[in-house]
């Protein structure tokens, strides 16, 4: 009997993990990833030919970061792996791929999505101007470039990401204007319970905000975004905020970095048919899956923050788990120790998450506040005022008919970053709980492909 | 802007026919944002665009090879001599005849 295939799409630290723990017990997976090293968007390497050391890569996770790597390079040779090369659909048991070998089907037996998470954003007047960038996206331009996104850049928005990427920043030796919170201070304190499941990567959020007040950077929680000023031809030349007092606070700078924490990737899961709940501490519909791994989908796993956002540390253990899970399901004898301690460890997460939602909380409520004017939708500069017309004059109350209607998610990046915002927005114009207006149906490919080369596949 | 690096071989892109010049292992983006404040212009308001997610997911970073190919300036390495554009080479697009 041929060995069964197991695929894995994404290679950051729960794809690692799932390769090794495949690799261990004999397996050899196919690795699908779009970067063309692995380590995935946390632990993303710099090119050759660059010289920093994993500490002033990496901070405090140098050492998770190098032993994902070093996992990664010694199953060379023990895994197929398929860099730079894009699943964008996956039906039938079978994943479409398109790579620098060209277009590609794999059928699979079992399948691990560990697809990542990408940066949920909140619209505000401006974002759309040159010089505007996610918090993601900010951090990947230091990481992997050694370039900061402005000359003097702001930070505005909330969650770790909002601390972590200002203070690498300040560190790097880039001018941080200000970072400017929404989240309050109160609402950290109360979190602080759920915050100690995870001990350690709480004192390295505290670090972060002595790193930053050592470096003298301004920090204002409780602000309310009104504006990031800019203009057509020079992009952005400042931002102003409403602070918790209620006075404007206008502070100049030619770039800002923006963002609410994360949002998980999970296109991938919809196509493979899997089951979604909404999840109400995040206000997202999630891919539905056992504490072990497995989504409602026969032969489908799901893994790290693709599924839902716990962080890197947790994403190594529900890689490893959702390995062993494949390998049990599959007849092999797996340790139940290590099965245990994943389960732990991803359960921990879990804690500190309810706490990070809890402190930096998604500010739903500002879809309400947003001017007619503000653009929604960045791809085809669909405002605010163009949905709100739209569900007015159509009725449309769940997403896909407002989609229709006003083409909202319609655009290039297929709703990643305007469709959370514009289903908060429809919720709250016709008066629904914003489970109602549902989600954007996920369509392949989940990524645009050249025209043409989709017809054109080996089979 | 640069805040490390900087040491790496020089190389030169040309964008739009100008010379730009550029660090080996800069990426499309990176080379074109040193030279200049924009990637290119928004189809629907016309104003300047820079990127926006840095990981191949907002799709804002399209620009053009001047044979007419669409790459992702985000993810795609810049390479010595490489001519690009800004705005969609008129070649590109099918017209009616």
């Amino acid at each position: 009997m041929a060995d069964p295939v197991v695929a894995i799409i994404g290679a950051g630290p729960a794809g690692v993990r799932a390769a090794a723990a495949l690799v261990a017990a004999g397996v050899r997976p196919v690795v699908i990833d779009e970067a063309m090293r692995a380590g995935g968007q946390i632990y993303r390497r710099q090119p050759d030919g660059f010289t920093r050391s994993y500490t002033d890569l990496y901070g405090s996770e140098a050492d998770r970061a190098k032993a994902v790597h070093d996992c990664f390079d010694a199953l060379h040779g023990h895994v197929d792996y398929r860099p730079q090369t894009l699943a964008w659909n996956i039906s039938d048991r079978r994943i479409f791929t398109a790579g620098p070998d060209g277009q590609q089907v794999l059928p699979f037996d079992a399948l691990l999505l560990c697809t990542g998470a990408t940066d949920r954003l909140m619209p505000v007047s401006g974002w759309h101007w040159a010089g505007c960038y996610s918090l993601g996206g900010a951090q990947i331009a230091l990481k992997a470039q050694a370039c900061a996104i402005g000359r003097r850049t702001v930070f505005m928005g909330s969650g770790p990401l909002l601390y972590l990427v200002a203070a690498q920043y300040a560190k790097a030796g880039a001018e941080v204007a200000a970072v400017l919170d929404t989240s309050s201070m109160s609402a950290s304190v109360a979190a602080l319970p759920r915050l100690l499941a995870q001990p350690a990567t709480l004192r390295v959020g505290v670090g972060l905000l002595r790193d930053l007040r050592r470096a003298g950077v301004p920090i204002h929680r409780g602000i309310t975004p009104v504006e990031i000023h800019g203009d057509a031809d020079r992009g952005v030349s400042g931002v102003t905020v409403r602070t918790s007092r209620g006075d404007a606070l206008t502070i100049d700078c030619d770039a800002a970095a923006m963002g609410h924490h994360l949002r998980p990737e999970t296109q991938l899961a919809e196509l493979a048919g899997c089951d979604f709940a909404f999840d109400a501490m995040v206000r997202q519909w999630l891919p539905v899956r056992d504490a072990d791994g497995r989504s409602s989908q026969p032969g489908v796993y799901l893994a790290g923050d693709g599924a839902r956002i716990l962080g890197a540390v947790a994403a190594e253990a529900a890689g490893e788990l959702a390995a062993l899970t494949i390998l049990a399901d599959r007849g092999y004898r797996v340790s139940d120790t290590a099965r245990q301690d994943a389960r732990q460890a991803v359960a921990r997460a879990r804690r500190f998450a309810e706490g990070l939602a809890r402190a930096y909380p998604w500010p739903h409520e500002q879809t309400s506040a947003l001017g007619d004017a503000t653009i929604l939708c960045r791809c085809e500069a669909i405002t605010v005022g163009d949905l709100r017309r739209t569900i007015a004059e159509t009725g449309a109350e769940e997403a896909n008919r407002a989609k229709a209607f006003s083409r909202i998610g319609m655009g290039r990046c297929q709703g990643r970053y305007c469709g959370l915002a514009a289903a908060e927005l429809i919720a709250g114009a016709v008066g629904t709980p914003v489970e109602a207006v549902g989600r954007l149906r996920a369509a392949a490919p989940v990524k645009p492909i050249a025209i043409g080369s989709a017809g054109r596949c080996d089979r | 802007m640069r805040v490390a690096e900087a040491g790496r071989s020089p190389i030169t892109l040309f964008v739009d026919g100008i010379p730009a010049a550029a660090l080996a292992g800069d990426t499309l983006m990176t080379a074109m944002l040193i030279a200049n404040r924009s990637l290119r212009r928004s189809e629907f308001g016309g104003e300047a665009r820079a990127g926006f997610c840095l990981m191949g997911a907002c799709q804002d970073c399209w620009i053009w090879t001047e044979e007419g190919d669409r790459v992702r300036a985000c993810s795609t390495p810049a390479v010595d001599g490489a001519r690009l554009s800004t705005r969609q080479p008129a070649t590109a697009w099918p017209t009616r005849s």
